[in-house]
């Protein structure tokens, strides 16, 4: 009988391990949440959290009135994600097409880990090569005194989304109903039209949740815009900034949280320039997974 | 008949089309290896691997650099693997479907997704500051092994999911508990499975940079770490600092090409083993 007890309690006790374990997700996502606004809070005493997100010009150090505003950043953030998508959606939905509706099985199982090599290198490699190999190349073509831009930013970015977006929209393709292709192909419409018209657009919220996916990492990116962009304070004017130096916000903190002194205005200033940021990520992350949750369950 | 070929034509230009992006994909993943290959390699020696960085690190090798790498993975992976691997077993064997449980799926997948800076400035307050850890090995270790965790979680989840609820039930049917079920009928199963979905989150956090810039890694050191407490070097941050922040970049380009090859071969070489590793299994359980 008392045995009995001390097996329950050590069930008990073994559920109990487990179950902290995983509520530590949450405890960490808050945590780091609380954080970020506890330690953002002190910059929002001196500056107003309007001219903080709206203010084009960043000058924390400045000897005679020091400036906090992030429009600039968060504009080249935007810019260099963009330009990173406009690259990697429509390649990386052709290549999840060619894998799904035309290559042999074969090639698709030697082309898939391969694409996921791509997956594993590190950004700083990846910036590196941007450095070495692509800026030396965009300032030859477009006749620019150095290639360490925006456009470079998106090119390396949107080879880091790829993998991504390969891979969510053919598991997407391939979880189209094969009645939908069939019916089409019965009326007579090739495999292209089939494609292009039944397949993708049945496929659509999980091409959208992938690209949401892509975007949200893109912006998260650190060390591969520190070292591809060139990182100048300026704001970016389209069209020409895709080929300036530009400075998003993951660059900035990089660059100034080594050097900040600690506990003033300009170090809180860092740490709201973070809480944006995961504000930001939060949204897109929060809402490609919304997409991807409603495709899934109208799929069962 | 003047209709069908144009469909035959335009559905030939657009497979081309398609197969062209397969191949503008895999041409720029054969040009980063070879570049990396190419220029990486002539510097590789076993000088190289073994000796510190000389003469304000325009000679000499990497090893400090190396090692920081290892220590610091270690120390990630000793807080990453027990705590995934019970988040997943609490998750697939324990939980049932409440609100509890969907909010701590919904945070997981939203820790996937938090910028690897801002775990670098969480790393900060917390390890750095707050638990009074400072710059260290320590710092570093734990803030990767957090930013690890999510991939741990659902990688150790996945492999679960593969065993086949017969197994447990075996087991019940026998009168073992909750417990006894999972740790003979489960686990054993479950466990290489849950490994090699680890060691790719592993292998991502080592070539991680923007966590450890601030918690811990450092610019250059004269000796080895000796404890958790001191600071340390890797190879992703010393390739950063290689390429952009050293007093004589070109000169030292060809060691910035030997670092980012060392790191390549460190990183894909994890992910290799893991990825046949699970082949092997997956044709084991066929």
């Amino acid at each position: 009988m008392r045995k009995k007890k001390l097996s329950k309690l050590k069930e008990a006790a073994i559920r109990a391990f487990f179950f902290t374990s995983a509520v530590l997700a949450i405890l960490v996502l808050v945590g780091i949440f609380a954080t970020l606004i506890t330690t953002a809070f002190p910059v929002f005493k001196e500056i107003n959290i309007g001219r903080f997100l709206s203010g084009k010009t960043w000058d924390p150090t400045s000897p005679e009135k020091a400036e906090y505003g992030i429009l600039s950043m968060i504009m080249s953030t935007l810019l260099v994600t963009v330009g990173a998508l406009a690259i990697a959606v429509p390649i990386g939905i052709g290549v999840a097409a060619y894998l799904s509706d035309v290559a042999h099985w074969r090639v698709r199982e030697i082309v898939k880990p391969v694409v996921e090599i791509l997956a594993g290198i590190p950004s700083v490699v990846i910036g590196f090569l941007g450095m070495v190999l692509f800026a030396p190349t965009i300032a030859k073509v477009f006749h620019v005194p150095h290639g360490l831009t925006a456009l470079n930013g998106s090119l390396l970015l949107a080879i880091m989304a790829l993998p991504t977006i390969i891979s969510i929209s053919e598991d997407s393709l391939n979880a189209v109903p094969a009645i939908y292709s069939e019916a089409s192909l019965a009326l007579g419409a090739s495999r292209w039209q089939t494609l292009v018209r039944v397949k993708l657009p049945a496929a659509l919220s999980g091409i959208i949740a992938a690209s949401m996916l892509g975007m949200g990492r893109a912006i998260g990116e650190t060390i591969t815009v520190l070292m591809a962009t060139g990182n100048a304070r300026t704001f970016p004017h389209l069209p020409q900034a895709l080929l300036e130096s530009v400075r998003t916000m993951t660059a900035n903190i990089a660059i100034e949280l080594g050097e900040v002194p600690y506990y003033t205005t300009h170090y809180y200033a860092l740490f709201a320039i973070g809480l944006v940021l995961f504000v930001m990520t939060f949204i897109v992350n929060l809402v490609a997974d919304v997409v991807l949750r409603k495709y899934q369950e109208r799929e069962q | 008949m003047n209709q069908r070929a144009r469909k035959k034509i335009t559905q030939a230009i657009g497979f081309v089309l398609l197969r062209v992006c397969l191949y503008l994909v895999l041409a720029v993943l054969l040009l980063f290896l070879y570049d990396i290959g190419s220029k990486g390699g002539g510097v590789i020696s076993w000088e190289f691997l073994s000796q510190a960085p000389r003469r304000g690190m325009t000679e000499g090798g990497i090893f400090p650099a190396i090692f920081g790498t290892f220590i610091v993975t270690m120390i990630t992976a000793i807080l990453a693997i027990p705590l995934g691997m019970s988040a997943a077993i609490y998750l697939n064997e324990y939980a049932r479907q409440s609100r509890l449980t969907r909010l701590i799926r919904l945070s997981i997948r939203n820790l996937s997704g938090v910028p690897s800076i801002v775990y670098g400035i969480f790393g900060v307050i917390l390890f750095v500051n707050i638990m009074h850890f400072g710059t260290s090995l320590l710092s570093a270790g734990l803030t990767l092994g957090l930013m690890t965790l999510p991939w741990t979680i659902t990688a150790s989840e996945e492999a679960l999911k593969t065993i086949p609820q017969s197994y447990r039930e075996g087991a019940l049917a026998l009168g073992a508990t909750k417990w006894q079920s999972i740790r003979t009928n489960v686990l054993p199963y479950a466990v290489p499975g849950m490994l090699t979905g680890t060691v790719l989150g592993l292998a991502r956090a080592a070539g991680e940079t923007a966590p450890i810039m601030f918690t811990g890694a450092a610019f250059f050191l004269p000796y080895l770490p000796k404890s958790p407490g001191d600071q340390f070097m890797a190879l992703p941050y010393h390739l950063y600092i290689m390429a952009t922040q050293h007093h004589a970049i070109l000169q030292v380009r060809p060691l910035a090409y030997g670092t980012a090859l060392v790191l390549i071969v460190l990183v894909l070489g994890m992910n290799m083993t893991a990825v046949i590793i699970r082949y092997r299994l997956r044709r084991k359980q066929r």
